[in-house]
């Protein structure tokens, strides 16, 4: 029983994976149509989003599987748990590639207008955090994990500085408004995958920590 | 790390969901207690790791050794039954567990060549004080056992024995009281109260539990000694008896063996998990079958074993 509930294990693992990868190739485009300003790019993005969702139905679909004829407890039933936020975290950050590849959309039309902020920093971290929380994930690392979270607050500075550089530009070319605002909601998106990036790397935390033993002097 | 936030101006949102991310998350994971590494001993048996100690027990347990002739059956083992409560027992077979519950009420006594060396009271008192009577103590920690076994008797007279030969009941009227409220607080009064002349082999097996159950309560006892009471039992029987233990919870404290884990997930508040003899770990039920804090107690409960 053991043995084949392993195999189960290791098969919900390969498909979280895959699905980390599927995200992660999706965010990487969106970065790229991000600099290129590539409305071609941006329309594969939002065509494909559905293999991301099929994925996330199937993972929940093993996971209530694996929870209903095993029963998990202890690291098992984490580890579950774990992968079942996951899901839901790598799903949104597929979302959000969505939402960036339409941002870039409505932005190209109106590529006349000259004021430009350079998310290239931005993205670079964001993609980079979500690397190393499916790093952490597959590696079980924690030190790892800790630093996708750290990292979450340069994103958040970036952010600030996005919003205050934009809200000038909005402020001396009110009638560029709708470009602007385009504009800014591509760092709040870049934001939220980061955000996502550290939940994952939160749950990876919360996976390894049960398992550590709080006991002094344990020897008799 | 830099929990400073500079806060330029932004939205409310945007500045309430910083600052409770970055705070919570910088207390609460980096410098958490949680963070100290492995100890690298973990996975040796030795001092019981958990909490195997309450604050107001009911019966207390330290340096408890079990031997059956020169065989060590149970190492050293403390720890506290809490009044009101549901403890269990789990490990795998032989690792000591049925011996350890013997050992709460003397049953130990009669197998021969058995040792039980340490101490273990029931509300301040020694059990194993050559003074004590084993009878009494055996009516005040009452048992249960893995097969239904009710006397060869009507079902009334097997409630009614134990009160009867400890005098706990003047006259007639008062055994059939007792019978009553026992059948009942079993949760078997509604099923027999007609046949109660009927002898107790006659019910089914869920029922006879129940009988044997109401037989235990029918002498007043503090503590309930149950070894996996439910083993031969399907799962609806399985399923009252166990409806029937959270009842019982509120009178008494109760010691259930099992080797169903689920079982004790549902059953106890708290878990101890014995090895070859030695007792593991001991926590609340809800800790233990999420984040245990052996290594053993983990590979037991996760089938991974052996």
């Amino acid at each position: 029983m053991a043995k084949h509930f392993d195999r189960e294990l290791e098969k919900l693992k390969k498909k979280i994976l895959s699905l980390g990868a599927l995200v992660e190739e999706r965010v990487y485009l969106a970065i790229k149509a991000i600099e290129n300003r590539d409305p071609d790019l941006a329309k594969r993005i939002i065509r494909s989003d559905h293999e991301i969702d099929e994925t996330e139905v199937e993972v929940e679909e093993e996971c209530l599987k694996i929870l209903a004829l095993y029963q998990p407890v202890a690291v098992d039933l984490r580890f579950i748990v774990a992968v079942i936020k996951i899901n839901n975290d790598l799903e949104r950050i597929g979302d959000e590639a969505v939402n960036i590849a339409e941002r870039i959309q409505s932005i190209a039309k109106r590529s006349t207008f000259s004021f430009h902020f350079d998310y290239t920093e931005m993205a670079e971290i964001a993609a980079a955090m979500l690397k190393q929380s499916l790093d952490a994930l597959v590696n079980l690392d924690i030190d790892t994990a800790f630093r996708v979270i750290t990292m979450d607050d340069e994103v958040d500075d970036i952010q600030r500085n996005a919003y205050s550089q934009i809200k000038q530009a909005m402020r001396e070319h009110p009638e560029e408004m709708t470009y602007l605002i385009n504009l800014y909601l591509i760092s709040r998106h870049l934001e939220r995958v980061a955000d996502h990036a550290t939940n994952i790397a939160e749950e990876v935390v919360y996976l390894i920590e049960g398992e550590i033993v709080r006991h002094e002097d344990f020897n008799s | 790390m830099d929990t400073q936030l500079s806060i330029i101006p932004r939205d409310q949102d945007e500045i309430e969901r910083i600052d409770v991310r970055s705070e919570h998350r910088m207390t609460n994971l980096r410098h958490g207690k949680k963070m100290e590494p492995l100890k690298k001993d973990r996975d040796k048996p030795g001092k019981t790791v958990g909490e195997p100690f309450v604050e107001y027990p009911r019966m207390t347990c330290r340096d408890v050794d079990v031997y059956y002739g020169d065989k060590q059956a149970i190492r050293n083992v403390s720890v506290d039954i809490a009044g009101n409560q549901v403890i269990s027992m789990i490990g795998p077979s032989g690792c000591g567990k049925s011996t350890f519950l013997r050992c709460l009420n003397r049953m130990n006594d009669t197998i021969e060549g058995c040792r039980v060396a340490g101490e273990i009271t029931l509300d301040g008192m020694n059990i194993y004080d050559k003074h004590v009577d084993v009878v009494p103590l055996r009516a005040q920690v009452g048992m249960v056992f893995q097969k239904p076994n009710p006397f060869p008797k009507s079902i009334y007279d097997n409630v009614a024995y134990g009160p009867k030969i400890h005098g706990l009941s003047r006259n007639r009227l008062e055994l059939d009281e007792i019978v009553e409220s026992s059948l009942k607080k079993a949760g078997l009064w509604e099923e027999v109260k007609d046949q109660l002349n009927q002898p107790g082999t006659s019910l089914s097996g869920g029922q006879q539990q129940r009988l044997c159950i109401a037989r235990a309560i029918a002498v007043g006892p503090e503590v309930i000694l149950m070894d996996e009471p439910c083993s031969a039992l399907d799962p609806i029987a399985t399923g009252r008896i166990e409806d029937l233990i959270h009842e019982l919870r509120r009178q008494f404290s109760i010691v259930i063996v099992t080797h169903s884990m689920q079982q004790a997930a549902r059953v106890s508040q708290r878990t101890a998990y014995f090895h070859l003899g030695d007792l593991i770990e001991v926590g609340q039920t809800d800790q233990v079958f999420t984040s245990p804090r052996h290594r053993l107690t983990q590979d037991y409960i996760t089938g991974r074993i052996g």
